[in-house]
């Protein structure tokens, strides 16, 4: 079948299976590759995006079920003249990355959180990324990161 | 110094394009007429194959060709990296491990078929209709039921279960046996180090591509060492020369290990490429990844310390059972032995020391390195049993292990297992992160937690690792088939920018950013000027990769032979331009003087003139400026640290929760301070999540039941707490030109003792004491120990 959806601002659409996963329709057919896959049973949010201003693990849904909705990815995330956005930026300053894969899901929940409860404490942090996994990181930087976006004080890294 | 210069935590470059989505990972590539492979995996243990019939799957829609072990009748088994010879003198049993399963069945995950269709749907759709004939065989788990007279056989063409049996070291043995038999007390211990699934978050891939036109094969993979795996992969299995065989490993998504070894999914793909004369993909799924990337740990262990009268330590004895799996894994032989038997000495002054080490086949999965390989191991069993005897002889355990420790004017130090550690200053660590942890001050924590509801313990453990992994002439001696030096080329071009062509490879742990720091202040311009190319035998010297710590100390040293090159011919060239002798002329921040003169060139003016050489010193030297070094470490490093950690236990429930984690490591001179408290703290969350959530568990029948992340518990952002990291104790590496000892490992491997100590400290302190309690220290595992 056919669907169309508004994929960073952006009109898009491609032949989809029944079966096809919204994080297969961004990355096979859009060539969206931001949007990583790093499990199957939902649990590791590698493959996070926002459908309609939620966040979701396009894992879980099917691709026709987003037909007409707004997607964002990460790929959409960066300010309008290519700078990284608040959150990217705080996640380089306080390394908050190292292999990079499950990142793109850590940016798009820390957006999410932050758009509901924009100063979280750190353990509102650490609950809201019970669906991403990272295996880098011991999530220390992650939520620093986090918090440092929200605009709330924290040691910068290795001072 | 440059501002990004050595010391200076610079912000990762990478980020930019792993922040923003562009990222270039294994899965992202993909290549035009591309086919999509499906294996069809072994879901029972052990089998013996009297058939496969892949008719009816044959004519499925899209398939291309299936592939069974018939098809590979003319290629050979994945080679094994590393022989270790046995207490008799004779080399370890090494079975065929073949790409896809011949014959039996001998692990849940093994490929016994594979489909290539058009999409990976129709791969999928195909698969299902292949029908095996199985003949059902009872399968071996248990090691211990493994090494009985009469057990079912993992390899029939096999005189046991047993790969080797290893004595370490064996001259020591009978003195061992009457140090602790005449010792004044002995504290015994028997543990388990629990099995992992090293879960990088990217699984891996495959992608194999061929070109009629000249010839060659490419495999794309998620690899931490792109040269291992063509040599092992093209002069092993497939019979394809270096020359026209390219492995590219572009960004990686972790790795810990378990990305070290060739696996059966890639030569599949180069070969199968190669035969359809088309590209050929593989993405693992998670659950494929539980069932075939290889496993960690999973050693059983009985450890004995002998003391005399004055609580020193006098000898130590250990007899492990370490798994194997089913097959032996590419380094796999060497974990146990020689990455686990040589660090049995730990920080201590333990005059004699005897291992046993018996590696045994199962019907489970490939166990091979994971994050530490062998030293997690020997840390756990040593630092354990060092806390244990603290508490049976009364002694402040931080107090038992500073009076054993090697003193700091002990260095260097040969210890009884073979090793000479160059330097350390473990009482600095020690008190270092005592004080940083506020062990004085923990009674009144406790007596906080107590009223609370809550049970409070503090334990801590001191290790020691052997990192930069290794100087090629020993490892030769204890096994090793590979040599383990690395490489950089150092290519300055004309107008002054370099590009560093490396053997290591970055997986996350920044190489990008911090070996361009290195070259920065070794000529003193900016970090931006340097570029650093990995992951492609293409354009990358040969070099043997990312793990054992081993990137900045034997890889950074590599580049820095290279650049020293680099620098003596540009002052060959600046002092002609100069008239001068080279020997007067100094490069300081980026500019070549004559010493005691105003006269001088900038950095760009030099490299510029060895491309255009108008004005040359041609009869002396070729022009150009690219140099390349291949570096073969001395010895080992031995990062050594301290680490506390403070848990409190919930009486109802068995629950422990990690309150701190307090780190104090000597790295020796360290390039980015930012990247190195990341690797540390990253090392711990994957320490704590072995010590109390991490599983691999099999039943009888060999059936894995953890396996995905619905069972096994990685640890999650609530589970792990923030990590202080103190590195100000830097006792530098003597026999590197950094004088660095490398960090990747350290948090796994000091962690997991730590939180187990504090565990059975909680317990003790509440007048519940348990002898030790089995990794992982679940909920329901620590609420029995405390109600037996």
């Amino acid at each position: 079948m056919k669907i169309t959806m508004t994929v960073n601002g952006r009109p898009c659409s491609g032949e989809v299976e029944g079966r096809t996963l919204l994080v297969q329709f961004l990355r096979d057919i859009q060539g969206l590759t931001g949007t990583h896959v790093g499990c199957d049973t939902s649990q590791c949010g590698a493959c996070t995006v926002h459908v309609d201003g939620r966040q979701v693990k396009s894992c879980t849904m099917f691709a026709a079920e987003a037909e007409g909705a707004e997607v964002t990815t990460i790929e959409g995330m960066a300010n309008a003249d290519g700078s990284l956005s608040v959150i990217q930026q705080a996640f380089q300053d306080h390394h908050g990355l190292q292999c990079g894969f499950c990142t793109p899901g850590m940016v798009m929940a820390a957006a999410a959180l932050l758009k509901d409860n924009p100063r979280p404490s750190e353990a509102e942090v650490r609950a809201h990324l019970e669906g991403n996994l990272c295996r880098c990181t011991g999530y220390h930087n992650i939520v620093k990161a986090i918090l440092a976006a929200s605009g709330q004080a924290v040691a910068v890294a290795a001072e | 110094m440059p501002k990004d210069g050595i010391g200076a935590s610079t912000k990762r470059r990478e980020d930019i394009r792993f922040l923003t989505g562009r990222g270039r990972y294994t899965d992202d590539i993909n290549l035009p007429h591309q086919a999509h492979v499906h294996f069809l995996r072994a879901d029972v243990a052990h089998a013996r194959i009297n058939g496969i019939d892949t008719a009816m799957a044959a004519g499925m829609p899209g398939v291309i060709r299936i592939f069974t072990a018939a098809d590979f009748a003319g290629v050979g088994g994945l080679p094994c990296g590393w022989q270790v010879t046995d207490r008799e003198g004779q080399p370890m049993q090494e079975p065929k491990h073949p790409v896809l399963a011949e014959g039996k069945i001998r692990h849940v995950g093994e490929i016994v078929a594979a489909v290539v269709a058009e999409t990976l749907e129709q791969a999928r759709d195909a698969a299902e209709a292949i029908a095996l004939d199985l003949e059902d065989l009872p399968a071996v788990i248990d090691m211990k039921a493994a090494c009985e007279a009469g057990a079912v056989k993992v390899h029939d063409d096999l005189s046991s279960n047993l790969c080797y049996s290893w004595g370490f070291v064996e001259d020591n043995r009978e003195a061992v046996d009457q140090a602790i038999a005449e010792a004044a007390h002995v504290t015994t211990l028997e543990l388990v180090n629990n099995r992992l699934v090293a879960n990088p978050m990217e699984p891996r891939v495959a992608l194999g591509d061929y070109a009629f036109h000249d010839d060659s094969s490419t495999l794309y993979t998620t690899s931490q060492n792109p040269h291992v795996i063509r040599l092992l992969m093209g002069a092993f299995v497939l019979g394809i020369p270096e020359h026209k065989l390219r492995v590219v490993a572009p960004d990686v998504g972790g790795g810990f290990g378990t990305k070290i070894f060739h696996y059966a999914e890639e030569a599949f793909v180069t070969f199968a490429a190669k035969e359809l004369k088309q590209p050929v993909k593989w993405t693992s799924t998670r659950s494929e990844a539980f069932i075939s990337d290889a496993h960690g740990r999973d050693h059983v262990t009985k450890v004995e310390l002998a003391l005399d009268a004055d609580n020193n330590f006098t000898a130590l004895r250990c007899l492990t059972y370490a798994n194997m799996g089913a097959y032996l894994s590419t380094f796999a032989p060497s974990v146990p032995t020689w990455l686990h038997g040589t660090l049995l000495a730990g920080n201590y002054r333990t005059p004699l020391i005897y291992t046993n080490v018996r590696a045994v086949f199962t019907n489970t999965v490939p166990v091979d390195a994971y994050r530490g390989a062998g030293r997690p191991e020997a840390t756990f069993q040593l630092e354990r049993v060092v806390d244990k005897a603290a508490r049976e002889l009364g002694v402040d355990p931080a107090e038992l292990r500073r009076q054993n420790f090697i003193r700091k004017d002990q260095f260097p130090y040969a210890t009884p297992v073979a090793v000479e550690y160059d330097t350390g200053d473990y009482e600095a660590t020690l008190d270092t992160c005592l004080g940083l942890a506020d062990y004085a001050g923990f009674a009144a924590r406790a007596e906080a937690s107590r009223a609370r509801g809550k049970l409070r313990g503090i334990g801590l453990s001191h290790y020691i690792e052997a990192c930069g992994i290794a100087p090629s002439n020993l490892v030769g001696q204890l096994g090793a088939r590979a040599g383990l030096y690395e490489s950089a080329t150092v290519r300055v071009n004309a107008t002054g920018g370099i590009v560093v062509m490396t053997g290591s490879h970055s997986h996350g742990q920044g190489h990008e950013t911090s070996f361009p720091q290195v070259v920065a202040d070794m000529i003193g311009i900016d970090a931006s000027q340097v570029e650093i190319v990995h992951g492609d035998t293409a354009n990358t010297p040969m070099g043997m990769g990312t793990y054992g710590s081993r990137s900045i100390a034997v890889g950074g040293s590599a580049m820095v032979r290279a650049t020293e090159k680099i620098i003596a011919k540009a002052k060959k060239i600046a002092g002609h331009m100069l008239e001068a002798s080279d020997e007067d002329i100094e490069l300081k921040e980026g500019r070549f003087t004559v010493a005691g003169t105003d006269k001088s060139l900038a950095w760009g003016d030099v490299t510029l003139a060895a491309y255009v050489p108008h004005n040359y010193p041609l009869d002396q030297i070729e022009p150009g400026l690219e140099e390349t070094a291949f570096y073969d470490p001395a010895n080992f490093t031995y990062p050594s640290g301290c680490y506390i950690c403070e848990v409190e236990v919930d009486p109802g429930t068995g629950k422990v929760e990690v309150c701190s984690f307090t780190a104090a490591d000597d790295f020796g001179n360290i390039i980015n301070p930012m990247i190195v408290e990341g690797q540390v703290q990253g090392g711990i969350g994957q320490g704590i999540g072995q010590a109390l959530l991490e599983h691999c568990r099999y039943d009888a029948d060999g059936q894995l039941l953890s396996a995905s992340y619905m069972d096994y518990a990685m640890p999650r952002a609530s589970d792990v707490p923030n990590i202080a990291v103190d590195h100000s104790c830097q006792t530098p590496c003597t026999h590197n030109p950094l004088g660095v000892k490398g960090c990747g490992e350290a948090g796994a491997i000091g962690s997991p003792p730590a939180v187990v100590n504090a565990v059975i400290d909680a317990l003790e302190r509440a007048g519940k004491p348990v002898a030790h309690i089995d990794m992982p220290l679940s909920p329901a595992r620590v609420w029995a120990a405390m109600n037996s």
